[in-house]
């Protein structure tokens, strides 16, 4: 691939030295057009994503809730009148008091949380992507109504996610619910499913690939029809066997599509907040809860802790950040660009 | 305080079922001559109303109405604001400053929080506390905070025992149990005679109150600054109720949903005794299976070894800081009207709701209704919550520990101390354990 690049980007200018400005004069009479044009995206990624970022990041060595958000609370009074008081606690700075609390697990359980995410993100990015993957190859060939098909399993994904959540939901529920009833049928005892740990998770992690396989199977199925015929026509030739093609032709052509949708997907399911908050509401006792849910728990519930939610919500970008920077590093090996 | 909520929510659809046939009864809120001419009051109020919009918001729309027949210039916004979001909706309006309501219908442990915030008018001083005596204590307790008050009460519930009186009779029993030892011997007898359950226990933490309370315990000590949690007598009364469950006197609970299981399976006559307050029972009388207020019994919670008793619940007219000061006449005959004896008295014939004034209890709409006065002696024996602006936050971790306890077998003492240290950590740093 090709790729015009205009000249290098002029590097930042070191403070203090005279010669200096006329250089940066001379960049700025050449190309003063260009940053005019940057300066739009500046803007706004400074508006939409730096600022709040950084403010984020500053909130959480803080300790501002929202009671102590302001300098002087003041109560009216219905006769006429006003007094103010000034806030005894006013928020002040706490350095690395908040991570302190919520890493020595203090404050939530930051370690069972983010234990239950890595498993419920792989587990559910796995079955996804097989899933996917397995659907995406039986589409991929010519049979009767395969427009059909395609539109039935990209169903779910149409469905508010909220309305799947409920829905199975009440499945799993334990006296009412359709999963009982099955194995009641078949003489299998019913399952308290929400009264263990794995068993309530269980749940959120079926809901949860029901709603994402479609994503990834349109993904892969697109992904397949970019691989040219002529390969698995010579393999056939060669006398290549179905798996072999599959695993020496399908598989590398999908690579760049899937490398992307399981990063995609990997980002999406750590961050999924609405099937565990809705399905299984961190029952029990709040053991199937993940660090999004969790975190929402902590600090929206009850006099609201900006600081807290600051303080988690930076953790969990670190942990995305760690993984993504890992995960490029493997693409690059393996000589992908993207 | 979810739960209490989602009740309270529900128990107003319930009553409005009630009142329906008793429509069109006396009319007569004559309030008193007010002195000022009334319809020179001129203003536009928004109210949320945060009770169940089927059930018992028209009720309240029908007093709207009213209101304005004797203020005719007082334009009432009236917005009906799904309880469970209200709390939220209200502190980020009132902390922009802009959009709340002038007047919201506050549940008991939001009005300490609220007004801890700056977010609500004291009204002391103001006709609507000239007759603060009428007004029932605890109620009314709920609405201080740092020595002013904060809002009037509007209507008051409690838990109580509700129970099948066909399910009961069947399987011999005259008498609703009145210890929670009797709780287990009738539950027992139920299911062998009727092969219904005997009771149902909902696993959170507002519903495990009457067993920790009926022990003599509490959750935190306001006065001595102390979380006493984990005492002895809430274990103990954790114990009475997980031996109803290990025994099979009670249902299995389920860790989700299981307040909307319990109600199914009362209303489906699947479980013959509940704990829970006065917002079910239009619920439970509009139940097609059911048979109607006839078959439902209500008694007094089943007392401990110290005591009987249920937390306090209920809702409080409360205005907004924001609202301008010159609506402050209209908001003040507009919630004094709504409060009025009269108009609680209203309520209750409607929607069967405790009044919270004792003059309102003498009246005859009051005095009639079976509902009010079966939960009138469960209001009698209510125990009082702490009304601290963190009082919202007790209930998630003990919301959890009833989990741990009732379903997953912890240990009550273990599971209370895991209580008592994040109340320590997360709710009052500044009490002592």
């Amino acid at each position: 691939m090709t790729t015009v690049t205009a000249d290098p980007a002029p590097a930042p200018a070191p403070p203090g030295r005279s010669a200096r400005p006329s250089w940066l004069r001379r960049s700025w009479e050449k190309h003063w057009y260009a940053w005019a044009m940057v300066l739009p995206v500046v803007i706004v990624l400074a508006v939409l994503i730096f600022y709040p970022l950084f403010r984020g990041i500053w909130l959480s060595f803080t300790n501002l809730t929202e009671a102590n958000q302001v300098a002087e609370i003041c109560t009216r009074s219905i006769t006429g009148g006003e007094v103010c008081k000034d806030n005894p606690n006013k928020w002040e700075f706490v350095g690395l008091d908040n991570y302190l609390r919520v890493l020595t697990g203090e404050v939530g359980e930051f370690w069972q949380w983010t234990g239950t995410t890595l498993i419920w993100t792989f587990v559910c990015v796995a079955c996804h992507f097989g899933l996917g993957l397995g659907l995406a190859t039986m589409l991929n060939r010519p049979m009767r109504a395969r427009g059909l098909y395609r539109v039935l399993l990209v169903l779910p994904w149409a469905v508010p996610a909220f309305v799947s959540a409920f829905a199975w939901k009440f499945i799993f529920n334990e006296r009412f619910g359709l999963a009982n009833a099955a194995l009641s049928a078949v003489g299998i005892d019913p399952v308290s499913w929400f009264a263990d740990r794995w068993t309530s998770l269980f749940t959120a992690i079926v809901t949860n690939i029901w709603l994402g396989v479609p994503f990834m199977m349109v993904a892969l199925l697109g992904g397949m029809q970019t691989i040219p015929s002529e390969l698995y026509e010579a393999a056939e030739i060669d006398g290549a066997s179905a798996w072999q093609r599959f695993r020496s032709i399908t598989l590398p052509g999908l690579r760049p599509v899937s490398m992307t949708v399981i990063l995609l997907g990997t980002i999406w399911t750590f961050n999924m907040f609405p099937i565990i908050f809705l399905v299984t509401e961190g029952q029990p006792a709040g053991q199937s809860e993940i660090l999004v849910t969790g975190a929402y728990r902590a600090a929206f519930e009850g006099i609201r802790n900006y600081s807290l939610s600051a303080t988690y919500g930076v953790l969990i970008l670190s942990i995305l950040l760690v993984f993504s920077v890992f995960y490029r590093q493997a693409l690059r090996k393996q000589g992908e660009v993207w | 305080m979810r739960r209490t909520a989602r009740g309270i929510a529900v128990l107003a659809s319930a009553t409005l079922a009630l009142s329906v046939a008793a429509c069109g009864g006396e009319d007569k809120a004559a309030e008193e001559q007010p002195k000022v001419d009334p319809a020179s009051l001129t203003a536009e109020l928004t109210w949320w109303d945060t009770s169940d919009p089927q059930n018992e918001g028209p009720a309240f729309q029908e007093l709207i109405a009213k209101f304005n027949q004797t203020y005719p210039n007082v334009k009432i916004n009236y917005q009906s604001v799904p309880f469970g979001e209200a709390q939220n909706k209200f502190k980020t309006a009132a902390q922009a400053k802009t959009g709340a309501p002038d007047i919201l219908r506050a549940e008991v442990a939001w009005v300490p929080e609220f007004a801890s915030l700056g977010y609500l008018y004291a009204l002391d001083g103001s006709e609507l506390l000239s007759d603060e005596s009428d007004f029932l204590e605890t109620p009314l307790a709920s609405n201080k905070y740092d020595g002013k008050t904060y809002g009037v009460p509007q209507v008051t519930d409690s838990l109580a025992l509700m129970y099948n009186k066909e399910l009961l009779s069947k399987a011999g029993v005259s008498e609703p149990p009145k210890t929670w030892a009797e709780l287990k011997t009738v539950s027992q007898t139920v299911k062998e005679k009727t092969g219904a359950e005997g009771v149902y226990l909902n696993p959170a933490g507002y519903f495990m109150l009457p067993f920790m309370y009926g022990e003599g315990g509490d959750l935190v000590d306001t006065g001595a600054k102390k979380i006493v949690v984990n005492s002895d007598q809430n274990a103990a009364g954790l114990k009475i109720a997980k031996d109803l469950i290990d025994s099979g006197a009670a249902a299995k609970p389920s860790a989700n949903d299981s307040y909307g299981t319990m109600m199914t399976l009362f209303k489906e006559k699947k479980v013959a005794m509940i704990i829970n307050g006065p917002w079910e029972v239009n619920n439970v009388k509009s139940a097609p299976t059911f048979g109607g207020l006839e078959n439902l019994g209500i008694a007094p919670v089943p007392a401990g070894s110290a005591r009987a008793g249920g937390p306090v619940g209920g809702h409080n007219y409360t205005i907004w800081s924001g609202m301008p000061q010159e609506k402050v006449d209209a908001a003040v005959a507009f919630v004094k009207y709504m409060s009025s004896a009269e108009s609680q008295a209203f309520l209750s014939e409607k929607l069967g709701l405790l009044p919270t004034r004792k003059s309102a209890y003498q009246l005859a709409p009051v005095q009639n209704n079976a509902v009010v006065a079966a939960f009138q002696a469960v209001n009698e024996a209510a125990v009082g919550r702490p009304w601290i602006p963190e009082a919202g936050q007790f209930f998630g971790p003990l919301d959890q520990m009833a989990t741990e306890v009732l379903i997953q077998n912890k240990d009550p003492k273990a599971a209370l101390d895991t209580v008592a240290k994040k109340y320590k950590a997360e709710v009052v740093p500044g009490y002592g354990l």
